[in-house]
């Protein structure tokens, strides 16, 4: 076979270098399958080699096209009025409105925070549209709307269940509003609630009342009580007890409409003996504007039940100059209350102008397990702040905190994180540690952890490295013929692995191609 | 809001010519500016940002005296006391509350490097030159003490001279009533100087004392300095210090903060490396017991290139004892090839002893090599169990261990007879034995 004296793409090459170093299944077979090409029709192959030539010039941020589906927008600003409003649109019962009213007069008195490593610029709260739905053309919901299911097809998200290779069920969420959610029927079966949070409400309205704002509370920090005041929709799942889920539960977050918010609330609550993997995965157009994302996650995880959340943030990071971009702004929270319960947090975060999120886990049973796990790259002019609070107060409870950053161009990364040891929580466990790469001398890279210990059973240990990418590295992959962006991109993957391990097959490949693709341009 | 800092803004106010009139003329200048500063600050509380356990506004709520008229209020004469470091001969020299004074064997002739008050001083343009020029006014306790300082010691090194003595200065609070003493030190090294300064913090009495401290050096270039401090003050102390240094290209800095009794400590330490290849060594440990609080928060600043910095700060805490420590170091845009490590490792050796921690790095350059390392931990069971298999009971096991836990610090010290004398001293400590000289005044 002589695909060596092929001449490759620039593009096929880095998709060699995944596959080996991942054996990545999918991607082996995309890659040979241009080989095939290749060897059967010279024509063809220039052809193709134009279209995948095309295709990594446009690869710098794929899902950044705009679905021309009719969207009933309320109009901008923010007031009683609108949350009242919100509240109607969607029929909610007397209680949630309350809910809403309460977080908003609270919101009312509280000021955008600052103490960010970001340099976050003052939104204006009036300008910005706090609901917007996708109109469906077909009365029946359980039609699709055409132009809504060609905008998931286009994203890689197929809603309709027969195409499903993977099994997994998915909640899909455009601007405002859940518009799909799969798998419905058979997760049922078990007892297992997936749904929208509005239908959640309707449905199961003792859940929700006793759940929600349990975790974070609407007095928490200035966004969340922005959002407790005008949350659209999210997803809601209820794993009852003794039931492990048997598929991967997903929702993938859209923004689609311009100069619209996105406001979506998430509630996990794991009963006793329960188990769940749940993912999210998020892309929004390319403007000029900025967008706000301003999401809740709140977990519950009882005795014995484990709850593994993962994430890959692609929101729109902005053009190259820094222009447009969403600010990427939640507060995901979670509680492990019953005793020797578990919940796993694992992020890759690529996107985002500016990501302002700490993962968080309170270990309220003893023998509980906190993870977190996060990849976060920034380039241009994005700017992350991100990291997680361990807070121990049950004994013998443990925590692992694992956080690589990466900036490239102007960019800068931050990881903040606490570890707190209550005086009673005894016997605890926490090992932490931060590492940073640095691809500029332009770019920042910063770690502000902070220890509290209040008993003497406790460990607590941190690590934190910073360097600059290892040159004896590149220097190897260059002597085997590997150019220096490609071997960035390996070796980006290789300081990425401890994470990248911790998600679910199908996200990881996602995951590694997107840090892949995220470096393209941002060496030398 | 009850705010401690407006009864020091009423003082200064109130009694502007006494101050004026009884401070070296080269403090004046700044006071003006300090008391713009102040107009406006606000002293942190517990809890906010870089003081997570150390609430400024109350340590300095107690009304204590000031002595603005510098009245002599020292009772003892010098001699009596006696903080020896044996064989070492220093050139020897206190400060009694905010009064200097020199020993008998001090200043000898031949003793090349000059050490004054500020009011005395015989080189004022030094003095003028440097004051005020590496601490800056945005830190509340420095513009508190500058716009109260009076008095102060300048040691000052000229070009190209190496010190044959350490020198060393013993700060000492002896009064009759509630004393806040505003001390200031200015230590000039010129160029390719070298000097060893030694500076020891003792109490006597149960009144309560306030040590509002702020140090100034600045290092020429290719200058090397160790500065040590060692702090033996009691419960009833406060000692709010800030030190600042400058490097200058080529230059060797080892500081290093002891804290062995104490009663309400914070001290924060800024180092500015402004120069190419300089070598930077901040060393700190702390043994706390009882009620003592110690925090120490520690900014190295990488301004140019091609720098290393060390950092290592070590806490054992026992009983009540509250202990913090926040580090950062900061490597500025444009300065490749800076080797920065900082550690801090903590044993919480009660139930109800406290630690914080808050370890930072904010980097703004690629060519680096900086990490950290922050540890909260116990003594290794194993070695406990080890050694009392071999017939070492308990407390001696437990001893042992975390003097061998302090070595690293203590291996730090570049004096040998000082380093032997603090290995000593960190021996009784643990043991719980009076470290006073038997000679000492202190000793009574």
């Amino acid at each position: 076979m002589p695909p060596i004296l092929v001449p490759l793409t620039r593009k096929a090459v880095s998709l060699q270098i995944i596959s080996t170093v991942v054996r990545n299944v999918r991607i082996e077979r995309k890659f040979l399958t241009i080989l095939n090409m290749n060897e059967n029709n010279n024509i063809k192959k220039k052809q193709d080699e134009e279209s995948i030539i095309n295709q990594a010039a446009t690869e710098e941020y794929r899902y950044g096209f705009v679905s021309d589906f009719e969207t009933d927008v309320i109009p901008k600003g923010l007031n009683e009025d609108v949350v009242r409003r919100i509240s109607q649109l969607k029929n909610e019962p007397e209680w949630l409105l309350e809910f809403r009213l309460k977080a908003f007069r609270h919101w009312q008195t509280m000021t955008l925070p600052k103490w960010g490593k970001v340099n976050m610029p003052d939104i204006d709260f009036q300008a910005i549209s706090y609901y917007a739905a996708p109109q469906t053309k077909t009365s029946d919901k359980k039609e699709i709307d055409p132009e809504l299911k060609k905008t998931f097809d286009k994203l890689g998200i197929p809603l309709e269940e027969q195409k499903r290779l993977s099994g997994m069920a998915v909640d899909a969420v455009v601007d405002s509003v859940s518009v799909h959610t799969s798998y419905r029927e058979r997760l049922a079966e078990l007892g297992v609630i997936f749904c929208s949070i509005s239908e959640a409400v309707k449905d199961y309205p003792d859940l929700v009342k006793k759940y929600m704002g349990s975790v974070v509370p609407y007095t928490d920090n200035f966004f969340a009580a922005l959002n407790s005041a005008v949350f659209s929709d999210g997803s809601f799942v209820y794993i009852p007890k003794g039931v492990r889920c048997p598929m991967e539960l997903s929702s993938y977050f859209r923004i689609n409409a311009a100069q619209t918010g996105q406001f979506e609330r998430t509630l996990i609550v794991a009963d006793d003996d329960s188990y769940v993997s749940y993912l999210e995965g998020c892309t929004a157009p390319m403007r000029d504007e900025n967008q706000l994302h301003a999401a809740i996650v709140e977990i519950i995880v009882e005795e014995r039940a484990e709850v593994k959340y993962s994430t890959v943030q692609n929101w729109y990071p902005g053009d190259k100059d820094g222009k447009g971009g969403i600010y990427n702004l939640v507060t995901k929270r979670g509680i492990c209350r019953g005793d020797h319960s578990k919940l796993s947090w694992t992020q890759v975060e690529t996107g985002s102008a500016i990501t302002w999120k700490y993962p968080s886990t309170i270990l309220k049973g003893n023998n509980t397990v906190g993870e977190f796990y996060s990849v976060a790259l920034t380039r241009n002019y994005q700017m992350a702040d991100t990291g997680t609070k361990m807070i121990h107060l049950g004994k013998n409870s443990r925590s692992t905190i694992v956080s690589k950053g990466i900036s490239a161009g102007h960019s800068e990364n931050s990881y903040r994180g606490m570890v707190k040891v209550a005086p009673n929580a005894t016997n605890c466990r926490n090992y932490t540690q931060c590492d940073s790469l640095l691809l500029s001398d332009t770019s920042g890279a910063h770690t502000f952890p902070v220890i509290e210990v209040g008993n003497d059973s406790s460990i607590v240990e941190h690590e934190a490295t910073t360097s600059k990418i290892n040159e004896d590295q590149i220097f190897y992959c260059n002597q085997r013929g590997i150019s220096t962006e490609d071997a960035v991109g390996l070796i980006v993957n290789g300081y990425a692995r401890d994470v990248m391990r911790k998600l679910p097959m199908e996200f990881a490949v996602e995951a590694q191609r997107l840090l892949s693709v995220s470096l393209e341009g941002s060496v030398g | 809001m009850n705010n401690s800092l407006k009864q020091y803004i009423d003082l200064h106010d109130e009694n502007l010519e006494a101050i004026n009139a009884h401070s070296a003329p080269q403090l004046i200048g700044l006071r003006d500016e300090a008391r713009q500063v102040l107009e406006n600050a606000v002293l942190p509380r517990k809890g906010s940002d870089d003081y997570e356990a150390t609430d400024l506004n109350a340590a300095l709520a107690p009304d204590y005296g000031v002595n603005i008229n510098h009245v002599d209020l020292s009772r003892e004469s010098t001699t009596k006391f006696r903080c020896e470091v044996p064989n070492l001969s220093t050139c020897l020299y206190y400060v009694f509350n905010d009064t200097f004074r020199r020993s008998a064997t001090a200043g000898q002739s031949g003793d090349p490097a000059s050490v004054e008050s500020f009011q005395a001083t015989k080189h004022p343009e030094v003095l003028a030159k440097h004051y005020g020029t590496v601490a800056r006014l945005e830190n509340t306790c420095t513009a508190l003490n500058t716009m109260l300082a009076q008095d102060g010691v300048l040691i000052y090194v000229p070009k190209g001279v190496a010190t044959t003595k350490p020198i060393q200065l013993i700060n000492v609070f002896d009064a009759n009533a509630r004393l806040m003493a505003v001390r200031r030190v200015l230590i000039v090294l010129e160029d390719d100087a070298k000097a060893k300064v030694l500076v020891c913090d003792h109490t006597k009495g149960d009144q309560q004392y306030l040590s509002l401290e702020t140090v100034e050096i600045v290092v020429g270039r290719n200058a090397q300095l160790d500065y040590y401090h060692m702090e033996e003050s009691d419960e009833h102390t406060t000692r709010l210090s800030q030190l600042w240094v400058r490097q200058e290209e080529g230059s060797n800095v080892l500081i290093d903060g002891i804290t062995l009794t104490n009663g309400y400590t914070r001290n924060d330490y800024h180092i500015d490396v402004d120069g190419q290849h300089c070598d930077t060594h901040l060393l700190g440990m702390a043994i706390a017991t009882g009620e003592q609080h110690v925090d120490n928060h520690t900014l190295i600043n990488h301004n140019a290139p091609r720098c290393q910095s060390n950092e290592m700060f070590k806490y054992v805490l026992n009983d009540n004892s509250v202990g913090a420590f926040a580090g950062k170091i900061l490597v500025k845009p444009d300065c490749p090839k800076i080797d920065a490590y900082q550690g801090n490792r903590n044993i919480v050796a009660a139930p109800t002893a406290r630690m914080y921690t808050k370890p930072q790095l904010e980097i703004y350059t690629d060519d680096v090599k900086c990490s950290h390392g922050a540890t909260v931990g116990q003594l290794d069971q194993e070695a406990l169990f080890y050694m009392q298999t071999r017939g070492i009971s308990l407390p001696v096991a437990q001893k042992l261990l975390m003097q061998a836990f302090m070595s690293d610090v203590i291996d730090g010290v570049r004096l040998d007879t000082l380093r032997d004398r603090l290995r000593h001293l960190v021996e009784m400590r643990l043991s719980g034995d009076s470290m006073i000289c038997e000679s000492c005044e202190l000793k009574r």
